[in-house]
């Protein structure tokens, strides 16, 4: 298989990525995206005779666009410019997934300050104010009180770029301390990690505990739906479990006992992992995935699985060009 | 040798290690030999992020800077 690399960085990930892709004697294309110019008709990127491109660029950007243009030079890529549209913006995966009927968490997008504090107060507190483009938990904002939400939400305004005034308000999702991280091909789980902090951001990138997670059968299901909603590919699917009663006394997380408004807790003496799930909910799915946290917390050989995938997808393509020749 | 703002340094004997001088530190550090172009790296001496731009020479950058788009 020729295969293309495009990046801008090559982190842990890619490298466990390039040294499998050796490993099996593939021919490897590195295409540095910063390097390389993109025509209507045709790039200064050596993709011709490629029979796969793999997008890992770090930045959303770069991702968007050169997946854009090897797709219109009729170049396989993966993940496709049609998923990474969806999944890199947020407003648009929870869209995707909630036409899917995939759970995901109420959200509400709004353009004005006004507005948004209309929406935050509609949600009531806490709540989450999100960016619509960004990752590993950037700019963030978990707000507890109609001050901090004035705050919050003036200084988005001041923050330059227009995407900050798409206001992404979401319910705050009272999980247990830690949220899933599933890597899906094309909706089949390769492996499934939790990510636990006291913080409520969980991200690995945030520095949460990661821990090998089993998939019940309802979470595969959601995987695999989240996976269709967003056009399928290579992706991070992320869950968060509800209903959790951790410790098996009935008090579930997420309940607010007395009306106060103050949320029960998990306490974080009882491992989660003891409690089960009533049910979960798809917050995002991440189209350019990290992979490294996944491969050392679990027994599974991720890498391999996925140029195992990546051989399949090639193999289906190149069977789909001969049968185009056969017709 | 300097090169354009950047530090080039050289391949070692011991197979399992490359040197280069650190951009910032100004002093000679090991790096895998495995490491490829285009590879973050983490200085040993300041923990500052280095790009490797080229293996022969071994020459390192300082890495960009983080952006608002960079992610999954």
């Amino acid at each position: 298989m020729r295969v293309g690399i495009l990046y801008s960085r090559i982190r842990k990930d890619e490298k466990l990525l390039l040294n499998e892709l050796r490993d099996r004697g593939h021919e490897i294309e590195k295409i540095d995206v910063r390097k390389e110019r993109f025509g209507l008709e045709s790039t200064t990127a050596a993709v011709d005779d490629l029979d796969l491109v793999v997008d890992r660029c770090l930045s959303t950007s770069r991702s968007l666009y050169a997946t854009r243009f090897l797709d219109s030079y009729g170049v396989p890529v993966v993940n496709s410019p049609e998923t990474g549209d969806v999944c890199a913006d947020k407003a648009k995966n929870s869209l995707a997934l909630a036409e899917a009927d995939v759970p995901t968490p109420a959200t509400e997008v709004a353009f004005t300050k006004e507005a948004a504090l209309e929406a935050i107060e509609s949600f009531g507190y806490p709540c989450v104010l999100k960016p619509v483009t960004g990752s590993w938990g950037r700019l963030m904002a978990k707000i507890d009180s109609r001050n901090a939400a004035e705050a919050i939400v003036e200084h988005k305004e001041t923050l330059g770029h227009y995407e900050h005034k798409v206001f992404y308000v979401q319910e705050f999702v009272d999980k247990p301390g830690r949220d899933v991280r599933v890597l899906a091909v094309d909706g089949e789980p390769v492996a499934a990690m939790t990510r636990s902090s006291d913080h409520w951001l969980t991200n690995a990138a945030k520095g949460g505990e990661t821990k090998s997670f089993d998939l019940d059968e309802r979470a595969t299901e959601l995987v695999e739906r989240a996976s269709d909603a967003v056009g399928g590919g290579m992706l991070g699917v992320d869950l968060m479990e509800v209903g959790v009663d951790p410790d098996g006394d009935g008090a579930e997380t997420g309940v607010d006992p007395d009306g106060d408004g103050a949320e029960t807790g998990v306490d974080p003496d009882d491992d989660p992992a003891e409690g089960t799930a009533d049910d979960y909910t798809v917050h995002e799915v991440n189209h350019t995935v990290e992979f490294k946290a996944l491969d050392s917390a679990t027994d599974v050989d991720v890498p391999a699985r996925v140029v195992d995938w990546l051989e399949a997808k090639a193999a289906e393509l190149a069977d789909g060009a001969v049968a185009g020749v056969d017709a | 040798m300097l090169v354009h703002g950047r530090v080039a340094g050289t391949m070692t004997s011991d197979t399992d290690t490359l040197t280069a001088e650190d951009p910032i530190a100004g002093e000679e550090i090991e790096i895998p030999a495995d490491v490829e172009v285009g590879e973050i790296i983490d200085s040993p001496v300041t923990g500052t992020e280095l790009e490797v731009i080229s293996l022969d020479p071994v020459v390192l950058e300082e890495a960009p800077e983080l952006e608002e788009d960079w992610g999954e």
